[in-house]
């Protein structure tokens, strides 16, 4: 499983990205590989204000519906529109072209609450 | 009818009163799972042991399956990818570890094979929907298992392997409970002083797989000998393979030609090895329980636990060609001539969503002008079709052909057609 150092994590298996005022959130390796086959995706609208741990997008394999939540409180700015023709970049980039939404947050402090790449690792095992 | 085996995926929610619909529909407002509780509960179920493994759990680790708890064993659900698994089977061929079915012997003692019909095939007209009596020697017929009520407690099927002998290839989730019933049933009869039939459960003692898709009969040839006969649709024979004999038959899951192979679970690794590198030039995969579930439901064949259960009867669920009325008794024969006498409420349809977008799932509540008529039963992005469709029960005014319905998921509205099954035929080659 690639789980790259100069990322962040939630336990719900979210990665995050610091982008200057805003952060880039996908899935990671890990859960497209548990989640397999991703063939829909459903994006949060731009501009809705989010808490952490809030569902906002969800995730559907052939198998099931998983909802992705927000790391840290902010609001949404991007939506990656390209998920909604080709959702296997899901399987395929979960940490290039597979991201799904960009938030402006709120309180940079709150990322402090993350797990970084080694914390992760630990807790996928 | 090409109705092998069936794996559950899904447990049952399927309830018609107004309590379990609210139920129902308050789940369905937000029905995704995290993904966090799908990965602890797969590490969790993993490491669990209390669930029975087949006798190729080995193989499948080799081959790096992810392991799935379903119906008290621990099974394959993909080996790659469902979807790659789909069209395997679709296009070339694929093999499947079915042993995790029941298998049950129903035959009549020797002291009674005098003669006219036996106590075996008597005592299961007694207990099964279709009439065993229609089968010859070697012939296999889809049948149900029903409660007093007409619900159905097992859809599987019969095999007539010898005069007096019955195979009975039942689902893993209702393996016990189907065999209770029948020993219940049995001792009754015992007790009545008639003619008694032997029943067992050799369930332990055989595994089986499925070897399915338009070139498993090259497969056949390649793994039993070029001159080794192929048993007709829906018949089994007993085929020689290396020191044992095991058992074929023309039967599947799956809408393509194929077959299912019940063998001691002693020989199990043996010929699961043998069908994968034997079919390696046939392009061959193992498939797990999610390519089968995405196959079958292409093929609108029902899943027990989710598009049948003990609530609905045979007739709702449009399967009442495997049922014989014209026979004088068999348990819920009663509440299957009132529910052709005065129509199912309910009937299980398929549907196909009008335009792209999410998946159906099964317990989405189902709409049609504003009113609930209904519940989704099983669905999924068809991989074939690369469209969403599914099955549901719907009022029975609203499951024509062609009648439009709405599928709600996350609260919101989307259309869909009935239509006629199955919902994927193979383009004409």
């Amino acid at each position: 499983m690639i789980i790259p150092d100069d990322l962040l994590y939630t336990e719900s298996h979210e990665w995050i990205k610091r982008e200057g005022e805003n952060v880039r959130v996908g899935i990671t390796d890990h859960a497209q590989s548990e989640l397999t086959d991703v063939v829909y995706v459903e994006l949060p609208k731009l501009e809705r204000q989010v808490n952490p741990k809030e569902p906002i997008a969800v995730v559907e394999s052939v198998k099931a519906a998983s909802d992705i939540y927000a790391p840290v409180k902010g609001t949404v700015v991007e939506a990656n529109k390209a998920l909604e023709s080709d959702a296997g970049l899901i399987n395929r980039e979960p940490y290039g072209q597979g991201w799904i939404f960009v938030l402006k947050i709120e309180n940079p402090d709150d990322l402090k609450n993350l797990k970084d790449a080694s914390a992760y690792k630990k807790q996928i095992g | 009818m090409p109705f092998g085996d069936r794996n559950n995926t899904a447990q049952s929610f399927l309830s018609s009163s107004v309590e379990e619909r609210i139920k129902v529909r308050s789940r369905v407002t937000n029905p995704a799972t995290s993904l966090r509780k799908i990965a602890l509960s797969l590490v969790s179920l993993v490491t669990e042991a209390a669930h029975k493994k087949t006798s190729l759990y080995d193989e499948h680790m080799r081959l790096g399956a992810k392991m799935v708890p379903f119906a008290g064993w621990l099974m394959p659900v993909q080996y790659t990818s469902i979807v790659e698994e789909h069209q395997a089977v679709r296009n070339n061929v694929g093999v499947f570890d079915i042993s995790h079915m029941g298998q049950f012997v129903a035959a009549t003692p020797p002291s009674q094979r005098v003669g006219g019909e036996g106590a075996a095939a008597t005592w299961l007209n007694s207990m099964l929907t279709n009439n065993v009596d229609k089968l010859d020697v070697g012939m296999g017929q889809y049948t149900f298992l029903l409660n007093d009520r007409g619900g159905i407690i097992d859809d599987l099927i019969v095999y007539r392997i010898d005069e007096q002998k019955y195979l009975l290839v039942v689902n893993a989730a209702r393996a016990d409970e189907g065999f209770a019933w029948l020993q219940n049933h049995l001792n009754e009869r015992r007790s009545l002083d008639r003619v008694p039939c032997n029943l067992t459960s050799r369930s332990t003692n055989f595994g089986a797989v499925a070897i399915q898709g338009p070139r498993s009969m090259a497969l056949f040839h390649a793994l039993f000998g070029k001159d080794i006969e192929l048993p007709a649709r829906n018949h089994i024979v007993d085929v020689p393979f290396g020191t044992t004999d095991v058992s074929v038959a023309r039967t599947g899951y799956t809408g393509e030609d194929g077959i299912e192979v019940f063998f001691p679970a002693n020989d199990a690794v043996k010929f699961w090895s043998a069908a994968l590198e034997r079919g390696k030039p046939l392009g061959i995969k193992p498939c797990g329980l999610g390519a089968r579930d995405t196959l079958r439901l292409e093929m609108c064949y029902p899943l027990n636990g989710s598009d049948l259960s003990p609530e609905r009867n045979p007739i709702e669920a449009g399967l009442g060609f495997f049922v014989d009325l014209a026979k004088p008794d068999f348990v819920g024969r009663d509440a299957l001539v009132k529910t052709k006498e005065f129509g199912p409420r309910e009937k299980l349809v398929p549907f196909r969503m009008k335009e792209k977008g999410p998946p159906p799932r099964p317990h989405y509540a189902v709409f049609r002008n504003g009113a609930c008529i209904g519940e989704v039963t099983s669905g999924t992005l068809s991989p074939s079709l690369n469209w969403g469709i599914g099955m549901a029960y719907v009022s029975s005014a609203h499951a024509k052909i062609g009648a439009e319905i709405d599928i709600e998921i996350r609260g919101q509205k989307f259309a869909a057609t009935v239509e006629k099954k199955p919902l994927y035929r193979k383009p004409a080659s």
